[in-house]
């Protein structure tokens, strides 16, 4: 069973929708009991981050995300749910889990193309991610494969040896990040047609395993 | 920066839906029906659409549980984010939309009669879920409306003495996550985006702008995503009667430098 982390961090149902639509079963959930029995973790989320580090300790759900990630528990951060699993984030000055080790750092407001083009913040549409280094997630991932982003603050963990995949949006931040059984994302696969769909896929049957030893 | 520093600009289909079916009209009249949303959702994703808008056109509000199903099916059908427009009047409307898996809502005359629905919506989903679709008939330069476009309501039928540039502005500080323009004038003729009124306002406002209203060729597309700076362009008659395709259409933009998502 897969289960879907619940904290009142926007729409879930779109995870478990694409989810359910490959073939997988899962719970939408806040009860650390199932969390603790699940084969795999999805931490999506939208919103602001303070709230979201509320809602989570508050839950203990921080606690539970720890201890599966510390088991080799698959988990899949999504959107603010990876932005919440590094150190800490600017938006609301919020201390985070910090799994993942760095900072969420807002888009400056003043981002231009080189001919004077105000880029709009959110960072929302479709971009590329450039891949750093192979994931067994993104096996079928293209260079010019793009997926969904919506978002006005971005990752930046403390050593780019966690750094899967880069995109550019006025700065080029870390859109995909893997920490031994962890994997978190930027974009929103559950949103990203096709190419999205078989990171879903390939994470619903993957066993958490990647460079053993390295990182 | 280079083109590999740009968002792709978004092509977005848009489904009128009444009663549960596609439609189509003409400067918002003369409507008939022309398919099933569900199918014609599946058939957009599959052929590169980059997000889908439905404007419920649906004249009762009694039957827009009717809306709600197309929602939910829709949902189950497409895994690209889709919108849902047309007789969102509360946090409660948005609420239903949003738990049937649509990623936005858009607000347009309710937002107008009461400006607070965009500040509630944001508070309550986030600024990314609340699109401000604003009706807009150009009248020239007049007192009240120094942009000489203003703000229509019902469909185009009630002009309401606002001035749409100013509204913008409005809408973006009350926390809404995206605009959606619906040049009256240009809808349905296909004859080309409202250039100017498009320009105006993407530089006006620092989040993302949808054109509609007026697109008939790939040409036009051009325009408004260049000249016209618009972030996405909404399109409906060129591709709801087989004039067009989506993938025709990006690569007629890919090859006049336009950034597109080209793998689906």
């Amino acid at each position: 069973m897969i289960a879907i982390i619940d904290y009142d961090a926007g729409n879930l149902t779109s995870v478990a929708r694409a989810v359910s639509h490959l073939g997988f079963s899962c719970v939408v959930t806040r009860d650390q009991k199932v969390i603790q029995r699940a084969e795999r973790i999805i931490f999506p989320g939208v919103g602001a981050a303070g709230a979201a580090m509320m809602s989570l300790t508050r839950l203990g759900l921080d606690q539970s995300l720890e201890a599966a990630f510390e088991t080799g528990i698959p988990i899949l951060g999504i959107c603010l749910g990876t932005q919440v699993i590094l150190g800490h984030s600017e938006e609301n000055d919020t201390p985070c889990m910090g799994i993942i080790p760095g900072e969420v750092r807002a888009f400056p407001g003043d981002l231009r193309t080189e001919n004077g083009q105000r880029l709009k913040i959110p960072h929302m549409g479709w971009n590329r991610v450039h891949l750093k280094k192979p994931h067994p997630l993104l096996a079928d991932i293209q260079e010019t494969d793009e997926f969904y982003f919506v978002h006005g603050y971005y990752p930046v963990p403390a050593d780019p040896k966690w750094v899967v995949g880069e995109t550019d949006y006025g700065v080029s931040f870390a859109s995909a990040m893997g920490k031994n059984n962890l994997f978190a994302t930027q974009f929103h696969p559950e949103k990203s047609g096709r190419p999205g769909l078989s990171i879903l896929r390939r994470f619903c049957v993957w066993d958490g395993t990647w460079e053993k030893g390295t990182c | 920066m280079g083109k590999r520093d740009m968002l792709s600009k978004r092509i977005i289909p848009c489904l009128d839906v009444r009663d549960g079916k596609t439609t189509k009209g003409i400067r918002f009249k003369e409507n008939v029906d022309i398919g099933d949303p569900v199918d014609m959702a599946r058939q957009y994703y599959e052929t590169g659409a980059d997000e889908i808008v439905f404007y419920d056109i649906t004249a009762s509000h009694e039957k827009r549980n009717i809306m709600i199903e197309v929602v939910r099916r829709v949902a189950e059908t497409i895994f690209i984010p889709f919108s849902v427009g047309g007789g969102i009047r509360s946090v409660e409307d948005m609420r239903a939309v949003l738990l049937a898996g649509a990623e936005k809502v858009s607000v347009n005359s309710a937002a107008v009669r009461d400006p607070s629905v965009i500040s509630k919506g944001a508070a309550a989903f986030g600024s990314q879920c609340i699109v401000l679709g604003m009706d807009i008939l150009h009248v020239g330069e007049k007192p009240g409306i120094p942009s000489g476009y203003e703000i229509v309501i019902d469909g185009g039928r009630t002009p309401m003495g606002m001035d749409a540039l100013q509204w913008a502005r409005d809408g973006e500080r009350l926390g809404a996550g995206e605009i959606c323009l619906n040049a009256i004038d240009a809808d349905g003729t296909r004859e080309g985006y409202e250039l100017t009124l498009t320009a105006m306002i993407s530089e006006a406002v620092g989040i993302p702008v949808i054109a509609s209203g007026g697109a008939g060729e790939p040409g036009h597309l051009v325009d408004v995503l260049t000249r016209g700076k618009a972030d996405a362009a909404l399109i409906a008659s060129m591709v709801h009667y087989g004039t067009h395709t989506i993938p025709e259409i990006k690569d007629y933009l890919d090859r006049r430098g336009i950034k597109v998502r080209k793998t689906w």
